[in-house]
């Protein structure tokens, strides 16, 4: 069930000397995926390594599994995985040796064996990490934040710059975590990402969070969604409409072609169909456009290019 | 906790932190590891301190003013190799793990900060432990005879690991990566021929002399020099000075070391 906040973050402010990176954000996860969505620069970067107990907030209230990740950070600690944005591992350290040097920090780590299996690490051989490939030391950071059996993974970026047969090797991994019961917060500028694996989803801006909710939610309610069909000219808009759920709207665009607005659902689709049905109209030419994420994260964030 | 995933998956939560000692030991394993297979790292700790005895007592090369030049080498050799690992090697290889967000990356993980520093210091020791052994060896057959408390020349050694230690992670901590690198390398160097290692200090004008007397291996080299050339039992003002660094190198880094 998704009940218990794993992470609560309240009214969070984070200063570099003037540049305010987080400026009041607020934020509940629950147990399951959340994805931080965000242009560049928005500050979900220094939100996620707050939680991590990396930085000391100048104000605001952060807390993990209930503790306070700067102060009981040894309490924590043990209980969370984390993969920094990049690095994290000696440049003279082979994968497995890596790996398997995390797994000994833990009281009752994963089969590193199979990890390294799962991740497609063992054909890293007796390279080193500064010779990997960087799809390579991406999926060794994963393993690394995995292989401890925490409660809540911290992923930040997990598929920057990956193929597309590793980035659903990730994604794979996301969705088998959430299965067993693992928390995962990641930080993540792919629509498609939070929109494939989120149970919930913060869009970060400038420092705050600007929209919560399902990717559904948000894609609701964020941008209405549009059907359209062509007809013959001149049908009773408003008797269309009274057949609508309330909240919706209809309207002839142009001469035989028909716009509704509103929540489209299959239930809203049957409903225009139906419609036409009984008024003898034949809908030619139905489409459906439902509102991507992405264009969600695009209205609330702008479309300018960010530096 | 209200739940309804599976508690038998493969990656259902289990955590936990494994035995303090156990981490230790493995923190210290994994970085002498990385210290014996860089090549840059055995080259200043081995092969240079090795040449430098082999080459000046065969040689006559630098009027050590002992009769056999392998005494008067051997412990300035042995002060080098202590100050190569523990200060030049350390602050090199710490310097780029704090750059790579190795250090970043285990601070997140069951390990205390202070139990790394541990291993480290760990690691330092049993480097340090090869160097001497190899050395003594290479030394012997060069047919050095050295006498003396063999407590005092351990407690050189542990009071001068800790100097340069203290010393090395003030600069690994502080500069970016590749200014370590560099400053590291310049101090060694500098060091090797001004603090008293192959070049004895009296060759120096007596202005100098007093200052460079001062420096942690002048007293490291000195000091072993004292006991194990000519028989002191416990060379106190060289032990001085080298807790005197000792001091205010570990609180320097204690208080100005950053782990990004």
């Amino acid at each position: 069930m998704r009940s218990e906040p794993v992470v609560q973050v309240q009214a969070l402010v984070k200063r570099y000397g003037t540049k305010t990176a987080v400026d009041g954000l607020d934020l509940v996860a629950r147990t399951g995926v959340t994805a931080v969505l965000g242009p560049n620069g928005a500050g979900k970067t220094t939100t996620v390594e707050t939680c991590e107990g990396y930085r000391r907030p100048d104000s605001g209230t952060v807390r993990v599994l209930g503790l306070d990740p700067v102060g009981q950070s040894s309490q924590l600690r043990p209980r969370i995985g984390v993969m920094l944005q990049s690095g994290g591992v000696y440049s003279g350290a082979r994968a497995d040796e890596m790996l398997r040097h995390v797994a000994k920090l833990h009281a009752h780590p994963l089969d590193v064996d199979a990890l390294i299996e799962r991740l497609g690490l063992g054909s890293c051989g007796r390279t080193t990490y500064r010779r990997l490939s960087g799809g390579q030391q991406q999926r060794l950071a994963l393993a690394m934040a995995v292989v401890g059996r925490p409660e809540l993974v911290f992923l930040d970026e997990p598929t920057a710059g990956l193929d597309p047969q590793a980035r659903r090797a990730t994604w794979d991994l996301v969705r088998d975590l959430r299965a067993d019961g693992v928390s995962v917060i990641l930080t993540t500028h792919h629509m498609d990402e939070a929109e494939q694996l989120a149970d919930d989803v913060a869009i970060v801006d400038a420092g705050r969070v600007v929209a919560q909710g399902s990717p559904e939610q948000l894609c609701r309610g964020g941008a209405e969604n549009t059907l359209r069909f062509t007809g013959r000219p001149g049908l009773d808009v408003a008797s269309l409409l009274k057949a609508l759920p309330p909240d919706s709207a209809a309207a002839e665009v142009t001469p035989g072609s028909y716009r509704v607005n509103g929540e489209v659902d299959p239930q809203l689709l049957a409903t225009v169909t139906s419609w036409c049905a009984q008024h003898g109209v034949m809908p030619d030419r139905i489409s459906v456009e439902r509102h991507t994420l992405e264009d969600v994260f695009l209205e609330l964030t702008g479309k300018e290019l960010r530096g | 906790m209200t739940t309804t995933t599976d508690t038998t998956g493969t990656y259902a939560p289990r955590p936990g932190a494994a035995p303090l000692g156990r981490m230790i030991a493995a923190q210290a394993v994994l970085e002498t590891k990385m210290l014996l297979r860089n090549g840059e790292q055995l080259l200043l700790t081995v092969i240079i301190p090795t040449l430098l005895l082999v080459l000046f007592s065969s040689v006559d090369i630098i009027d050590t003013g002992a009769e056999e030049a392998v005494d008067f080498l051997a412990p300035g050799v042995l002060a080098l190799a202590v100050m190569s690992t523990a200060f030049t090697g350390q602050a090199i290889a710490t310097g780029f793990e704090r750059r790579y967000g190795v250090l970043k990356r285990l601070a997140a993980s069951p390990l205390p900060r202070w139990a790394l520093m541990t291993a480290k210091t760990a690691s330092v020791l049993v480097t340090e432990v090869l160097q001497v052994v190899l050395l003594t060896v290479i030394a012997f057959a060069l047919g050095w005879s050295p006498h003396g408390n063999p407590a005092a020349v351990l407690l050189l050694l542990v009071l001068g690991t800790a100097a340069f230690s203290g010393l090395g992670l003030l600069m690994a901590g502080t500069l970016r990566a590749e200014a370590t690198l560099a400053a590291a390398n310049l101090v060694f160097l500098l060091l090797l021929v001004g603090g008293g290692v192959i070049v004895p200090l009296d060759k120096f004008p007596d202005a100098a002399r007093d200052v460079l007397g001062l420096l942690p291996i002048s007293a490291l080299s000195d000091g072993l020099r004292d006991v194990l050339q000519h028989g002191a039992s416990m060379p106190w003002g060289d032990l001085g000075i080298l807790a005197v660094w000792a001091v205010v190198g570990l609180a320097a880094a204690g208080k100005f070391f950053r782990w990004e």
